[in-house]
């Protein structure tokens, strides 16, 4: 563009410079500061495993493990399926790319699913002390996560279907599989503490 | 290179949108230039210091004698609560991302911020909060009255059992502001680290780019523990959760962890900058470099990690076992260092400087003074024994707003009129500034200083009717608060004025030396464009013979010819 021509000038729509580069400087920055909120709950929650005089609520005896342990081994593998359609991407391989990226979907939908189930099976609710309201409140707010993540996820594949999408690099499917990442650590860590830690 | 010269490139030089400098129906829409959102954030803050000064003057009207007799006490608390929320999340965090928005680009040369996108967004949600918040005066019950820290239990009481009540719809508007001051962090961060001009390496960048840098680091480390806690609090106002009941086994001294893990790192967010513009205006109103840039610089995230882990030292009195209080005793006073060197450099690069005592220079040279009083009682609120003897009276009160009235607005009225002929292309009068600035200076210490005493003698804070024995210490203040109210109107009248019909700003009225100054008055949509200046030295080579940037001549040119 030359800055001399009056009609780029006239229709010369402010910040239109796009880099991708920054997109992942940014979505990087936001990760390290949202990880700090999980920190805060995590903290919060070991505090009171440690200090509180009454954490398991009346009639609670603990939390059943297995079909949580499925649902782990569901979403730490689907870290790894979406790696490989990153790959796939990188090497230009588009169906490779969206028929695997489609597949993490899915994993992530069934530990939605799985979530589900557990809660609806659940004998306290929110109220109950601060068991109960930490763990709707960790729980719930990493749900919440997977399921952005799922939507993130779903519109980097819709975009994938634009033509010439990728030429200026490859548009934030980093970014959202970065963040995928992020969300199975964090469930990694709160899979220990909340079923893992009650047994010790 | 002479001015007759012929240089193809002044052809390319970027020129404003048409139309735009008198466009003023810009600054009402929804924009993604910086510069147009900068603009719309300082307007918006300023509103805002008007809304929580005229709160404050309400404040000051109840105490001008001992009795509680102006307002009901129940609207008192929800006064000073709703003073102090306006004051920090709708003026003061608005009008610093508001300089931001304005300096940063500008000072390291690049033409916008990283998302210009997210940019609008984080500043359209400041309107949202706002009116959710202001909506809390009419809701029943009335605004929140746990003061600005809102610690439970009495933050979680809501007697009239509604769900929407005034402390519920104060921490939405807290969030939202989080998200907000997230959203501006990202942008910034990325933007300097990112954006900068060729050669601008980091110990070439200006100092205000480095304490916003610093500054906004903590946003991102902190807000998050922060936004933590209100959302926990908010589940236990409104959902029934018992994170902070003691009855149901929750511990309300955690809450007090996460709002100073933010809350004491806030105040240098406050403050961070204010450190740049000192930095700025000193150097450039004495002609002098700034004593000591690289110290000066590292200096400032040297801050940052201090102000991580001295939280607890608002504390001392909550039942903080003492190996806390003393741990956090000693953190506090390494805080000290820090901030010592550049206080040191700032007296070393005024010293024997030929001062200009324009309308900025005096702001900055008045927060000064007062920056060093309040950091000497800053020192002794962190010693555990005094800060017992008088936690919770007015000596904490006139402590912070030692700092934050008194050194940061201060500093900030010296950044809106240093850079004032540069964004909006119109010379201030210097007249009204420094008769704005004499009423400042003047009401301001007649409203603090005295209420040192008060706090002394044991006055307590957040109460309307106090002991007669203190009433000589709060007629003074009074008077000097509603003296604050009057500065207001020469600098109304000036900043309304001026941009509409000051004299034309030159370039470079200061002579002051930056990227900034390199770019026409006001600065065109997309600043250097194609043609950034390469930078060779820091922006403080004041005296010396040393160019900022390379073909300096050239910019100079260009910006006076466009
Ligand atoms: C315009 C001049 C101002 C006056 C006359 C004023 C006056 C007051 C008064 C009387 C209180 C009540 C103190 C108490 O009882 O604890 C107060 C509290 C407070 N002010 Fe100001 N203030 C002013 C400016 C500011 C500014 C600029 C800020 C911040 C940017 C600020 C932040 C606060 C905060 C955070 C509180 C504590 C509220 C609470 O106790 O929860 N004030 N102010
Ligand atoms: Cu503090």
């Amino acid at each position: 563009m030359t800055s001399s021509d009056p009609s780029v000038q006239l229709d010369h729509t402010p910040g239109h410079i796009k880099h991708d580069g920054h997109n992942l400087t940014g979505f990087v920055i936001f990760l390290c500061s949202e990880s700090i909120i999980f920190l805060a709950f995590f903290a919060g929650f070991s505090l009171f495993k440690l200090t509180s005089p009454e954490w398991l609520p009346a009639g609670v005896d603990g939390l059943e493990v297995r079909m949580p342990l499925i649902n782990t081994i569901v979403l730490v593998s689907s870290s790894f399926v979406a790696y490989f359609a990153e790959r796939y991407l990188h090497k230009g391989n588009l169906w490779g790319f969206r028929i695997v990226w489609f597949i993490t979907m899915l994993m992530g939908a069934y530990f939605v699913y799985g979530q589900y189930v557990e809660w609806s099976n659940l004998k306290f609710g929110l109220d109950s002390g601060v068991f109960g309201g930490t763990f709707y409140l960790l729980t719930g707010f990493h749900g919440l996560h997977v399921i952005t993540g799922i939507g993130l996820m779903g519109l980097m594949l819709f975009h994938s279907f634009r033509p010439g999408n990728y030429e200026k690099g490859d548009m934030g499917v980093t970014s959202v599989s970065l963040f995928w990442h992020f969300v199975d650590v964090i469930w990694i860590i709160l899979f220990f503490l909340i079923y893992v830690w009650q047994r010790y | 290179m002479t001015s007759t010269n012929f240089d193809p490139r002044i052809l390319k030089a970027p020129h404003p949108v048409p139309g735009a400098p008198d466009n003023w129906k810009r600054f009402f829409s929804i924009n993604t230039d910086a510069k147009v959102i900068g603009i719309q954030y300082i307007a918006t803050s300023l509103l805002f210091l008007l809304v929580g000064g005229l709160l404050a003057m309400i404040v000051r009207g109840e105490l001008i004698t001992p009795e509680a007799d102006l307002v009901d006490p129940t609207v008192y608390n929800g006064l000073y609560t709703m003073h102090g929320t306006v004051m920090l999340f709708l003026f003061l965090f608005p009008v610093l991302n508001g300089l931001n928005n304005l300096l940063i680009p500008t000072m390291i040369g690049a033409p916008d911020m990283a998302f210009p996108k997210l940019n609008a967004a984080a500043f359209w949600l400041v309107p949202v909060f706002a009116v959710l918040l202001m909506a809390s005066f009419f809701v029943p019950g009335g605004p929140a009255q746990a003061g600005w820290w809102s610690y439970p239990p009495v933050s979680i009481q809501n007697p009239l059992g509604h769900f929407f009540n005034g402390q519920m719809l104060w921490l939405l508007a807290v969030a939202l502001s989080g998200i907000s001051s997230i959203f501006g962090a990202i942008n910034f961060v990325t933007t300097i680290i990112r954006m900068r001009a060729p050669g601008m390496g980091f110990f070439k960048m200006p100092l205000y780019c480095w304490t916003a840098w610093g500054a906004q680091t903590i946003q991102l480390i902190g807000l998050p523990a922060l936004t933590g806690g209100a959302i926990m609090l908010l589940f236990d106002l409104s959902f029934g959760t018992s994170f902070f009941k003691p009855e149901g086994g929750g511990d309300p001294v955690l809450y007090q962890h996460f709002f100073w893990f933010y809350s004491h790192p806030a105040v240098y967010v406050m403050v961070l900058p204010v450190f740049g513009i000192f930095s700025e205006v000193f150097t450039c109103y004495s002609r002098k470099p700034l004593f000591g840039y690289k110290f000066v610089a590292l200096a400032s995230f040297g801050i940052v990690f201090l102000s991580l882990i001295v939280w607890v030292h608002h504390m001392f009195y909550t039942g903080t076992p003492n190996w806390m209080r003393i741990l956090f005793m000693f953190t506090t006073m390494t805080i000290a260092v820090p901030t010592g060197v550049k206080v040191f450099a700032w007296v070393a690069t005024l010293w024997r400087g030929k001062l200009r005592l324009t309308t900025p220079m005096l702001f900055c040279l008045g927060g000064l003074v007062n920056f060093i009083f309040a950091g000497i009682t800053g020192v002794m609120l962190g010693t555990v024994p005094i800060d017992i003897h008088v936690g919770n009276t007015y000596f904490v009160v006139a402590h912070f707003h030692y700092v934050i009235f008194n050194a940061i607005v201060l500093g900030v009225f010296a950044a809106v009129y240093h850079w004032f002929p540069k964004f909006t292309g119109h010379m201030y009068y210097e007249g009204l500034g420094k008769l704005h600035f004499a009423l400042t200076f003047i009401g301001c210490t007649l409203n603090w200083l005295p209420l040192h005493w008060a706090g002394l003698l044991g006055m307590p804070r957040r109460v309307a009717s106090y002991d007669p024995e203190f009433a000589i210490w709060n007629v003074i203040a009074s008077v000097g608060a509603f003296l604050l109210g009057v500065a207001a109107i020469p600098f109304i009248l000036n900043m309304v004025s001026s941009w509409a019909r000051g004299p034309k700003a030159p370039p470079n009225p200061w002579g002051a030396i930056g990227l900034e100054w390199l770019l026409p008055s006001p600065p065109p949509a997309e600043n250097f464009e194609d043609d950034v200046p390469t930078v060779l030295n820091n922006p403080y080579g004041y005296g010396l013979d040393q160019p900022q940037v390379a073909d300096e001549a050239f910019y100079v040119r260009r910006a006076q010819e466009a």
